[in-house]
């Protein structure tokens, strides 16, 4: 994991190095002071010397610019070096979400995926900065401030040693014990805001079944679990500044008393007394300082691993190793397929799959819900592998193909529509970033959306918002399938892309299709007879496997269940939605 | 989609500072003096207790080496009785300072975590009571993002920023009281020194703010870009868009390393500028304050010096702390406001007095009983005589003449008249953004009508307490959402009384009851990410078996069935039906075939209806309904 994570590390390497080297500098600076300021009260103010009272000051002066250049640098590429390993995590991320495949994508929910792209990385950032700053800072300053302790005066500085092993076991007891309940308390966390996000979505839910109280009586006594979490983890965290206070004022008092002693026998200077006692606070701190390093980073572990865990998914679909970059035609053949998404599943999704699809054909695909429509057109553009069985495309199998080709000349109008936020052009153009103008104009006019389009104030500069929510359902399929069109593909496959378009205008985009690209197979998903009656070959999918094909009158005659959904829609053929615009 | 469409108001606001810093810091306090008054009170003076304990061991220092060393230096019998006694007396305030530290941390959990509880339940509690369009046009993630980021930043302000501010505070002025008392000369150089910190830190400090500010825009407009790319990361795979979505999001990941990489390093500059300086005041107060020990001007004496010398250390370094947290508050205020004007967001309003209740019929009376006995009755308090009536609850509904805008000055629906007699079911079909949805969410009174009247059972529905309109109303929304449970908790939702045997029974009608014996758990499935991995049919399915659970005297159903093939639609249809027998129905449906047999279809056409009779009657009429209905024009 921390490797997967360093590796990001990149061009800020050079910064990761120089800010440690910096903060060593300026600790090493803050360490001469206090010897500068026991030499100035030994032998200048209590010598009465003017002369090495400027002289030791000018030395401070000295010290504090270094360490005012070494602190300003060090803070400067701790900065640089955290933010750019963010960057760099976020970009590679970003970069490997896009080389997913569409199983891969299905593992992660979009607000995971932007939980581990914004507050997960964030929490890295923070604590990649710490270390860098504190964690060489502390041990140094520990060790340094311990060393010139022990040239004043090894009697007195044993007193620190004892202190310091005293803190050292409890805080270690004491960070231990808080972990343990700290990493529950951030999954109890996300459990509640994951049920305010659901109560925000389902706000009508609540509503209309009158169950707010129900709620709120819910979501209280999580609130309250979740506090009681929270007051035993920082309970136990409470205790750590009080010890650390301990442990300074034992030593100052032990310090005081000893030091007093020495003093009066003359084995100790004021000024070296009170340069100990300087020293003191010097070293508790670095103590202090250390130990919230380690809860820090322990806290943090948590999202780096779910960071990692981004970063080291591997698309389970690969580029064969000489891809072919043509597709001849647009004949589609399944051999013995079946497929479930995922290995251990009892029933597999798609069984005993055998097809044989010419150029050119219109394709209708009707079945029940959950009967693997979906899943079937699927692996015709590679969007998953088979489990079992080969598909070909052009008459050669899809594994054989650049996936990009493929996916060119596939062209897959999905059944969950989404346009991008920005014009209507920019939205076709995802299909051809060149294409003109007037080529989406065309495609428009065959998908039966350049009506609507021009009736908008600003036609087809319109400004789509994010997610499409100010077009109609009905626009939107329309749109998508004009996207799709604009591809040019051999095999043009809609998942139930006109549900919300009505009869009268399905028909007209149907009638548009086998007119204006009859080379182009097409595949059409729908739950409408009158979207598919008029197919070359009708497919009947029932529970994840082919019940029958046929034309429709064959089927009427051959497949009861095609009969059943027929009698239930003809003579109202009608979807009654999206005739008048909006 | 209902209602002006959420995200399109979507204000900003992320990264802003508060507009009433102090009004908001107040209120902040006042929620938790109010709970915890003697808690806080305690904490204060700990506080006190703590930061005094540690001013007397400093200021011992000198008595210590001006009082006890200093005399019996060169004596030959030194008498340590006097300097044990007094090094015993400071060893005693130390342990009560370490005392008052733990208690007042300690308290402070139970204070802190304690507020922020109370600040959750309280928002959550309050959004439940806001009408549906506050959550029309707010963002889901806008509000989301005031229970954790807000939240989050409140609770590091809670926890940490005001009680090292207040110790700060007090560490300062004791202080500064004591370094008064060593040498005046000495601590007007050392408030010197404190201007020029200061000034530093302004000036750094307005630098940094800016770009944390920056930062945090950066960020709202990385994160939207991300959202929008997961939540279309199948099509941008289809369009093989990836290079190109990659590009874009460069742009914004170094625009947002920009501003992280300049927040931060001026925040960082921040403490070894402090520092240095503190250090500068140092050497300025040591040679100016040798001057005066050694020249014996003023009583400035050996000890003195070195006390103050070790104050002048101690008065930097809270300083520092107290800009460090600066940014801290400020980003909390900011979040604190946003919080404030959630809970300051007016409730839905409900001044209804006719409640539902069970009843049942006692020699021909109708008598209130608390059993499910499948028969309702409105319970009419009279608001002067205290005289109570009931009233059988039959379903009728009648809207006269109704206008309905989401403002005033852009009306939707205009002059719906609409009379549903008891049991029938009544259809309303039309494009979308016709007002079909519109028309249900006016009986539910998700939203209220500018003109006209709504009566249910002849009684206005302004008068009929909301909680149990909406009881009496079963409803099947166009967006199914499911909750985080089991199958079995997820059906029980509509009656939370149900047993396992009508939740089962109101699976098999719904249809469901099948699939979800396939699961491996059955009905003890645990369903998470609103039931994410189920089906958008077999969501719906779920969503009517909930309605039906409930067993409601009227039930709405918006595009129920939109996404069941046709052959289940027609079965699921059927129970349905049964199930409404003598109930009032109303049903939205873009599939003409799932409406046909309603005993009346409103045909609606942007906000008004412009034809309505049985299928019959408008195929009769060869008008807009049979356009549809055939794909021919008359």
């Amino acid at each position: 994991m921390i490797k997967t994570l360093a590796k990001h590390i990149k061009q800020f390497t050079k910064a990761s190095v120089a800010t440690p080297l910096f903060m060593i500098l300026e600790v090493i600076v803050e360490m001469i002071i206090p010897l500068l300021m026991s030499r100035m009260i030994d032998d200048g103010i209590s010598a009465g010397n003017m002369q090495q009272i400027f002289i030791t000051g000018g030395c401070m002066l000295v010290c504090a610019l270094i360490g005012l250049f070494a602190g300003i640098m060090g803070g400067k590429y701790g900065a640089k070096a955290s933010a750019g390993l963010a960057h760099n995590l976020r970009e590679a991320m970003f970069k490997n979400i896009q080389s997913f495949s569409f199983a891969n994508i299905d593992k992660y929910s979009t607000a995971g995926l932007v939980t581990r792209m914004t507050t997960d990385v964030t929490n890295i950032q923070n604590a990649y900065q710490m270390l860098l700053r504190m964690c060489v800072r502390a041990p140094i300053s520990l060790i340094c401030a311990l060393v010139m302790t022990l040239i004043i005066n090894a009697r007195l500085a044993s007193v620190y040693l004892i202190a310091i092993v005293v803190l050292g076991i409890v805080l270690t007891f004491l960070i231990k014990s808080t972990y343990k309940y700290f990493s529950r308390v951030f999954e109890k966390y996300d459990e509640l805001n994951a049920s305010v996000q659901e109560n925000v979505s389902a706000i009508r839910v609540v509503k209309s079944f009158v169950r707010e109280d129900y709620e709120v009586k819910k979501f209280n006594k999580a609130a309250n679990n979740l506090y009681k979490l929270f007051v035993k983890a920082e309970g136990a965290m409470a205790s750590v500044s009080p010890v650390m206070m301990f442990a300074v004022y034992g030593s100052l008092i032990a310090i005081n008393w000893l030091g007093a002693n020495m003093i009066v026998s003359e084995t100790l200077t004021t000024g070296e007394l009170t340069s100990m006692l300087t020293y003191c606070m010097n070293i508790l701190m670095s103590l202090l300082m250390l130990a919230m390093i380690f809860v820090m980073l322990t806290m943090s572990i948590a999202s780096a691993k779910r960071v990692a865990g981004v970063l080291n998914e591997q698309s389970d679909l690969t580029n064969p190793e000489n891809p072919d970059y043509k597709v001849e035609d647009g004949s589609i053949d399944f051999k013995n397929v079946s497929f479930s998404y995922n290995k251990t599943a009892e029933k597999p999704i798609l069984s005993d799959i055998n097809l044989s699809i010419k150029s050119g054909e219109t394709i209708g695909v009707i079945g029940g819900t959950g009967s693997s429509k979906t899943s079937l057109v699927n692996l015709i553009g590679r969007l998953y592998d088979t489990t079992d069985g080969e598909v070909y495309v052009g008459g050669k199998n899809v594994k054989a193909y650049d996936l990009k080709t493929l996916r060119d000349e596939v062209s897959v109008v999905l059944q969950s529509n989404v346009l991008f936020s920005g014009t209507i052009l920019d939205n076709l153009r995802w299909g051809n970033e060149n294409a003109t103008e007037e080529e989406c104009i065309n495609v428009c006019k065959l998908a039966c959306a350049d009506d609507f389009i021009q009736s908008f104030p600003d036609k087809y500069n319109t400004y789509i918002e994010q997610g499409g929510t100010n077009v109609s359902g009905g626009q939107k399929q329309r749109i998508c399938i004009a996207r799709a069109l604009l591809k040019k593909p051999k095999i043009l496959i809609l998942d139930d892309s006109t549900s919300a378009v009505d009869t009268a205008t399905d028909a007209k985009i149907r009638r548009a299709f086998s007119e204006e690209i009859p080379n182009t197979t097409k595949i059409i998903i729908s739950q409408r007879v009158s979207s598919v009656e008029n197919a070359d070959k009708i497919i009947v999918m029932d529970d994840g496997k082919i019940s029958a094909v046929g034309t429709s009158d064959e089927l009427l005659k051959a497949s009861p269940i095609y009969s059943e959904i027929y009698a239930a829609q003809t003579g109202g053929s009608g979807d009654f939605d999206e005739k008048g615009e909006m | 989609m209902p209602g002006p469409m959420g995200g399109r108001n979507r204000k900003p606001d992320t990264g802003a500072r508060a507009q009433k810093p102090m009004k908001v810091l107040g209120r902040i306090l006042g929620l938790m003096f109010k709970k915890y008054t003697v808690h806080m009170i305690v904490v204060l003076v700990c506080i006190v207790i703590s930061v005094l304990s540690n001013v007397q061991g400093t200021l011992f220092i000198q008595t210590l080496i001006d009082d006890y060393i200093t005399p019996m230096m060169g004596q030959t019998n030194p008498d340590f009785g006097p300097l044990i006694s007094a090094i015993l007396r400071v060893a005693a305030f130390y342990l009560a300072g370490v005392l008052a530290t733990y208690a007042y941390s300690r308290i402070m959990v139970n204070v802190s975590q304690g507020t922020l509880r109370n600040v959750r339940s309280e928002i959550f509690e309050h959004m439940q009571k806001l009408p549906v369009k506050y959550f029309d046009t707010h963002s889901h993630g806008d509000i989301m993002s005031i229970y954790t980021n807000d939240v989050d930043t409140l609770r590091q302000m809670i926890s940490q920023s005001l009680t090292q501010i207040f110790q700060a505070v007090i560490t300062i002025v004791s202080v500064l009281i004591s370094m008064i008392s060593l040498s005046i000369t000495l601590t007007l150089v050392t408030l010197a020194m404190v201007v020029v910190m200061l000034l530093c830190v302004r000036a750094l400090g307005s630098r940094s703010s800016k770009y944390f500010l920056a930062q945090q825009r950066n960020l709202g407009k990385e994160n939207g870009y991300i959202e929008e790319m997961m939540n279309g990361q199948k099509v941008v795979k289809v369009f093989n868009h990836e290079e190109k979505s990659i590009e874009e999001f460069e742009e914004l990941n170094d625009k947002l390393y920009e501003s992280a990489y300049n927040a931060n390093k001026f925040a960082n500059i921040l403490m070894p500028v402090n520092a240095q300086l503190g250090n500068v005041s140092y050497v300025l107060c040591a040679i100016i304050g040798s001057l005066l020990a050694l020249n014996s001007v003023g009583s400035l004496t050996v000890g003195a010096l070195v006390s103050f010398l070790t104050f002048n250390k101690s008065f930097t370094q809270p300083i520092t702390q107290v800009n460090q947290q600066f940014n801290s508050i400020i980003m909390a205020l900011a979040g604190a406001e946003r919080i404030f004007n959630l809970l300051d967001e007016k409730p839905e309003e409900d001044n209804g007095y006719v409640t539902l209740v069970n009843a049942k019929k006692e020699n021909g009376r109708l008598v209130e009983t608390n059993e499910h006995t499948g028969l309702w009755a409105w319970k009419h308090t009279h608001q002067e005589t205290g005289e109570v009536e009931y009233k059988e609850l039959q379903g009728a509904l009648v809207m006269d003449d109704v206008d309905f805008g989401y403002n005033d000055n852009n009306m939707v629906l205009h002059n719906i008249e609409l009379y549903a007699t008891p049991g029938q079911k009544i259809a309303f079909v039309g494009s979308t953004g016709a007002g079909k949805t519109t028309i249900t969410n006016l009986i539910n009174r998700f939203y209220d009508i500018q003109d006209g009247k709504i009566r249910y059972d002849g009684i206005n529905i302004n008068k009929i307490k909301k909680a149990d309109l909406r009881r009496s109303l079963g409803i099947v929304l166009q967006d199914t959402h499911l909750f985080t449970g089991t199958v079995m908790e997820n059906i029980r939702y509509g009656r939370l009384d149900a047993t396992d045997e009508e939740v089962v029974a109101a699976a098999k009608l719904a249809n469901a009851d099948s699939f979800i014996r396939k699961f491996p758990e059955g009905y003890n499935t645990v369903l998470t990410g609103d039931g994410g991995n189920l089906s958008q049919g077999q969501r719906q399915m779920l969503a009517i078996a909930r309605a039906a659970v409930a067993d409601p005297p009227a039930l709405i159903l918006d595009e129920a069935t939109s996404s069941i093939d046709t052959r289940t639609e027609r079965m699921v249809q059927d129970s349905m039906d049964k199930l409404m027998q003598g109930r009032t129905t109303f049903v939205i449906a873009h599939r003409l075939s799932t409406i046909q047999n309603s005993d009346c279809i409103m045909v609606l056409e942007q906000g008004r209806i412009i034809e309505r009779g049985t299928h019959d009657q408008l195929l009769e009429k060869k008008g807009k309904y049979y356009q549809l209905y055939t794909g021919k024009t008359a």
